[in-house]
C-alpha cells in the first residue's frame, strides 16, 4: 500500500501515538502500585486520543468510506508507519518508563515544531497534544531519575533497558521519503534540528539519574517505512483480533 | 499490589470555583513530588481541580472521637452565638 505523502505522514504520527498508547494500556491492572497503574493508563488514553484525531484526519484525506477504525484495525504490520521504539515490548517497569521518556522527549520537541506547520489541522492537533506530552515528559523524567539514581537493582535494570532501547532512537531523526517531500512544503517537521534538542534534554535527565548516554553507533530503522520488529505483529494480533474476526462489529 | 513501604498522603484539591482546598482522599507515594503527581493522576482526571496540596498522613493530628460529647455538646444550647438576632433592612441581600 502506498498513500500520497500527506496521508502517510498523518498515519505515521497516528501510528506512533496509537501503538505506544496500546503498549501502555497493557499495564492497566498490572501497574506496580495502584497510583502508577492509573498514571500510565491516563497516558495511554492521552496517546490514543491523539491517534484518533490523526486517524480521523487521515481518513478524511483518503476519502471514500475510510474511517479511523478501518485505519487502526484494518491494516497489517507492513502498513504501519510507527517508529520502532514505540512497538518494543514492555519488559519491566524500568523499560516501559525509559521507552516513554525517550519518546515523550522526542514528541515534546516534535509537536513544538509541528505547531508551525503550514497544515493548520496538524498544527491544531499539535497544540492540543503538546500540553499532554509536557506532562508525560515530566512524569517519565521523574521516574527515570528515581530508578536510575535509586537502588543498585533499579539502576542495573535501567542500564539494561537503555541497552535494549537505544538503538531504536536514531530513526526518530532520520526522515522517511514522505517526510522529506513534505518538509520542503513546510508541512512536515524538519527533523534535523530536533536531534540536538532531544539529546540535550536526555543528557540532562540522565545526568541526574546517574545514567550515561550509550555510544553505540549502530541504529536500527525502517519502522517509518513499514519494516518492523517482530513485536508489532504480536501487538496487532491482539489489538485487531475482534475487528478481523467480526469485521465492522459494534457493541 | 502495594508492599506497604511507601507512606500514606492526604490530598486536598481546590476546584476552579472553590476558594479553599477540600480533602479529596489519600494515596501512597515515595515523596512529596510523587504524591502531587499521583494526586493529579488519581484525583483530577475529571477536571476536579486547579490546585493540589498534599501532606503526609502522619502529620495530621485528629481530635479523639471518645471526647466528642465534652468537646461539641456544650455548643448545643448556646443559640446566642449565632448572629440571628439582628433586624436587617429589606434592601440588604445575601446575608
Amino acid at each position: 500500500m502506498g498513500y500520497p505523502a500527506h496521508i502517510e505522514y498523518a498515519l505515521h504520527l497516528a501510528d506512533n501515538a496509537m501503538i505506544l498508547g496500546h503498549r501502555n494500556s497493557e499495564w492497566t491492572g498490572y501497574g506496580p502500585i495502584l497510583e502508577q497503574d492509573i498514571a500510565l493508563s491516563n497516558i495511554a488514553l492521552d496517546l490514543i486520543g491523539q491517534s484518533r484525531y490523526l486517524y480521523q484526519y487521515a481518513a478524511r484525506l483518503i476519502g471514500s468510506d475510510t474511517t479511523e477504525d478501518i485505519l487502526a484495525y484494518g491494516r497489517d504490520a507492513w502498513d504501519f508507519r510507527n517508529c520502532l521504539l514505540v512497538e518494543q515490548d514492555n519488559g519491566d517497569w524500568g523499560k516501559t518508563i525509559l521507552r516513554q521518556f525517550l519518546f515523550s522527549a522526542w514528541q515534546f520537541y516534535f509537536y513544538g515544531q509541528l505547531l508551525h506547520s503550514q497544515d493548520r489541522e496538524l498544527a491544531a492537533i499539535a497544540e492540543k497534544s503538546l500540553k499532554e506530552v509536557t506532562y508525560h515528559l515530566r512524569w517519565s523524567s521523574e521516574w527515570v531519575i528515581r530508578l536510575g539514581d535509586g537502588t543498585e537493582e533499579s539502576h542495573a535494570r535501567m542500564e539494561r533497558a537503555l541497552d535494549q532501547l537505544w538503538k531504536f532512537t536514531g530513526e526518530l531523526f532520520v526522515p522517511a521519503g514522505y517526510e522529506r517531500a513534505l518538509s520542503v512544503a513546510g508541512i512536515a517537521v524538519d527533523l534535523t534540528p530536533l536531534g540536538p534538542m532531544w539529546r540535550g534534554r536526555v543528557e540532562e535527565v540522565f545526568a541526574e539519574a546517574q545514567l550515561s548516554l550509550p555510544d553505540a553507533a549502530w541504529m536500527q530503522r525502517g519502522g517509518k517505512e513499514g519494516r518492523h520488529t517482530e513485536h508489532l505483529g504480536y501487538l496487532l494480533a491482539e489489538m485487531q483480533f475482534l475487528q478481523k474476526t467480526y469485521p465492522g462489529c459494534e457493541w | 499490589m502495594h508492599d506497604g513501604q511507601w507512606p500514606l498522603w492526604e490530598v486536598f484539591i481546590r476546584s476552579k470555583q472553590g476558594l479553599d482546598h477540600k480533602h479529596a482522599g489519600s494515596l501512597h507515594a515515595a515523596d512529596a513530588a510523587m504524591a502531587i503527581e499521583n494526586a493529579r493522576d488519581v484525583y483530577t482526571r475529571r477536571m476536579e481541580g486547579v490546585s493540589i496540596w498534599v501532606v503526609e498522613s502522619k502529620y495530621i493530628h485528629a481530635s479523639n472521637p471518645d471526647e466528642a460529647s465534652s468537646l461539641y455538646d456544650p455548643a448545643n444550647d448556646k443559640v446566642y452565638r449565632h448572629p440571628t438576632f439582628y433586624d436587617l433592612p429589606d434592601e440588604l441581600k445575601h446575608m
